[in-house]
């Protein structure tokens, strides 16, 4: 019955996939969720071949460190883990909808800001990159 | 209190509905429902103005449904009541009449426990008006410490009246989210006794969460206003009651200006109605106070007296299943003789949106997040929590499968 509290989500809740600090990171970024208190910030570390050619600068380390309820969790562990590698262009594409279809289960309309906090920290790292 | 139940069509609609979210809003009994319709059905007109006899039968209805609730608060007369569209706009009303009379320097006493109704507009008008703004600290137990406590200053009254040019106390009668009793007659007799009756500061009063469950005497009480919103007292929404003591109404400012409001216009004057029609600009929510007058009726038929002991007897029984539950929580006073049916909580580490969205899925309504009350989350020490509240329609049934529910989240959490 409770698609949205399966295994896979609750096992990113309660073992998050890097979770903590990057010491030297190039960028971080933070947004908090006033309806519910829930904040997440995110760290990278960018890897380029050549900085002044954005597809050809990537995600080296990413972490991100906060609190929140099991989908604002679970978002950002998925979310980091999906970044790991991949070129800014490429982060740039990935839309809100691209979140909901990763994370796999069904988010009514309340809980779509805790799904998609993760996403908007990582575009502020993005833009300010 | 299963027979009360029977007249709320929702829980016939939707059996397996379990609503345990009334301090947000109430579920609305048939006979409210049916004056609603029957006004749209049978005398559907606008009040005050026109000279046929379903607009006659309107404006008396209005005019019965105010003096019904000055009798239902005891008020000295109906003039004393004022139609508005909820709590939050009576604040507001208020605190814009009332701005005249804050001067710089003096003081705003608040309480941590403030819905941000009655927090945000006086925040505002201390900015404006370089007045300063106090918060009286709650105790672990969720009720008003002795001293009164500026942190942000470092300053500590040991009493409100050592409080100096205090102008303003604007409380709430019962907590939103700790459920706790403030005692407003002992405060305003203290405040009383000090300045004298002329003198004393202007006590506001949030009656939101108290109105719907307590016999309230503001004569007895001894506040200059309390204001309450229909909807938490099975009235349809849109509805709101601002009293105020005749004296001060009279020198007060209106908020909105037009309309019925308005006694003759010309091109560079106007003069204005008295209250309680000076503050009630533009065509009221009519059908909405015709709901009110009903819901009214039918407190007084149950008994106010059997509302609030159905709720002391509801909110025993919860807290003492809540208290059994390992990692559970409760916020605010321990008794429920000192407290409304309004029970916040956390559990364990969950966070109180996954705690009420698995019960919503469910269909047990329970309340998770700040409440509006943020500063009060702040000083407990927490981002939010989770809260049940009760009603006439609720009973021991409700609360045995809620607790069923907080069992089932706990089981998908642990780990
Ligand atoms: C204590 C308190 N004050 C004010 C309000 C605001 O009421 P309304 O939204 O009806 O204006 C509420 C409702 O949540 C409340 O509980």
């Amino acid at each position: 019955m409770n698609n949205l509290y399966r295994e896979e989500i609750l096992e990113h809740y309660r073992s998050p996939q890097n979770f903590g600090f990057i010491e030297n990171f190039s960028i971080k970024s933070k947004q908090t969720n006033p309806f519910c208190g829930d904040e997440i910030e995110i760290f990278i570390n960018w890897k380029s071949t050549n900085k002044y050619k954005k597809k050809q600068i990537s995600v080296g380390e990413i972490s991100f460190n906060g609190y929140g309820c099991a989908i604002s969790i679970a978002s950002a562990s998925i979310l980091t883990e999906y970044s790991k590698g991949k070129a800014i262009n490429e982060l740039t594409k990935f839309s809100q909808k691209d979140m909901l279809r990763l994370l796999g289960v069904e988010v009514s309309e309340a809980r779509k800001k805790c799904a998609l906090l993760a996403l908007g920290v990582l575009r502020d790292c993005l833009y300010a990159t | 209190m299963k027979k009360y139940r029977d007249d709320f069509p929702i829980f016939s609609k939707i059996s397996s509905l379990i609503y345990l979210d009334s301090a947000s809003t109430s579920q609305k009994p048939q006979c409210v429902i049916d004056s609603v319709s029957n006004f749209y059905t049978t005398y559907n007109s606008n009040i005050h103005r026109g000279l046929y006899k379903i607009a006659e039968m309107a404006t008396l209805e209005v005019e019965k449904a105010r003096i019904k609730i000055s009798t239902f608060i005891n008020a000295s007369s109906p003039d004393e009541i004022i139609f508005t569209h909820g709590t939050t706009e009576g604040i507001n009303i208020i605190m814009n009449g009332l701005k005249k009379f804050i001067s710089e320097g003096s003081a705003i006493l608040l309480t941590e426990m403030e819905h941000n109704s009655n927090l945000v507009p006086w925040q505002k008008i201390a900015k404006e008006k370089k007045a300063k703004l106090y918060y009286w600290a709650i105790d672990k137990n969720g009720q008003l410490c002795d001293e009164i406590k500026d942190e942000y200053n470092n300053i500590v009254f040991t009493s409100l009246l050592d409080i100096p040019l205090l102008s303003i106390v604007a409380l709430c009668h019962v907590s939103n989210v700790l459920g706790t009793i403030v005692d407003i007659k002992k405060i305003a007799s203290l405040l009383t006794e000090k300045y004298g009756d002329k003198n004393k500061p202007f006590i506001i009063v949030d009656a939101a969460q108290s109105a719907p469950h307590f016999s309230i005497n503001v004569q007895d009480m001894g506040c200059d206003f309390l204001v309450f919103s229909g909807h938490k007292m099975m009235s349809p929404t849109g509805i709101g009651i601002l009293f105020g003591k005749k004296k001060i109404l009279k020198e007060i400012d209106p908020l909105i200006y037009g309309s019925q409001m308005i006694r003759e216009v010309s091109k560079n004057l106007t003069t204005f109605t008295e209250s309680p029609q000076k503050f009630e600009s533009g065509t009221l929510p009519i059908e909405a106070i015709i709901g009110l007058s009903s819901a009214i009726d039918y407190l007084n038929r149950i008994g106010i007296k059997n509302v609030r002991m159905h709720e002391i007897e509801l909110t025993e029984y919860a807290m003492i299943k809540m208290n059994k539950i390992e990692g559970l929580t409760i916020y605010g006073p321990l008794k429920s003789n000192d407290r409304s049916g309004a029970i916040s909580f956390s559990l364990e580490n969950i966070h109180p949106h996954d705690i009420a969205q698995i019960l919503g899925d469910m269909n047990i309504c329970i309340r998770a997040g700040h409440h509006c009350a943020q500063i009060l989350h702040s000083v407990l020490g927490i981002q939010a929590s989770a809260r049940v509240s009760f009603y006439i329609y609720n009973d021991r049934d409700d609360v045995d499968l809620f607790i069923s529910g907080i069992k089932k989240v706990k089981s998908i959490f642990k780990k």
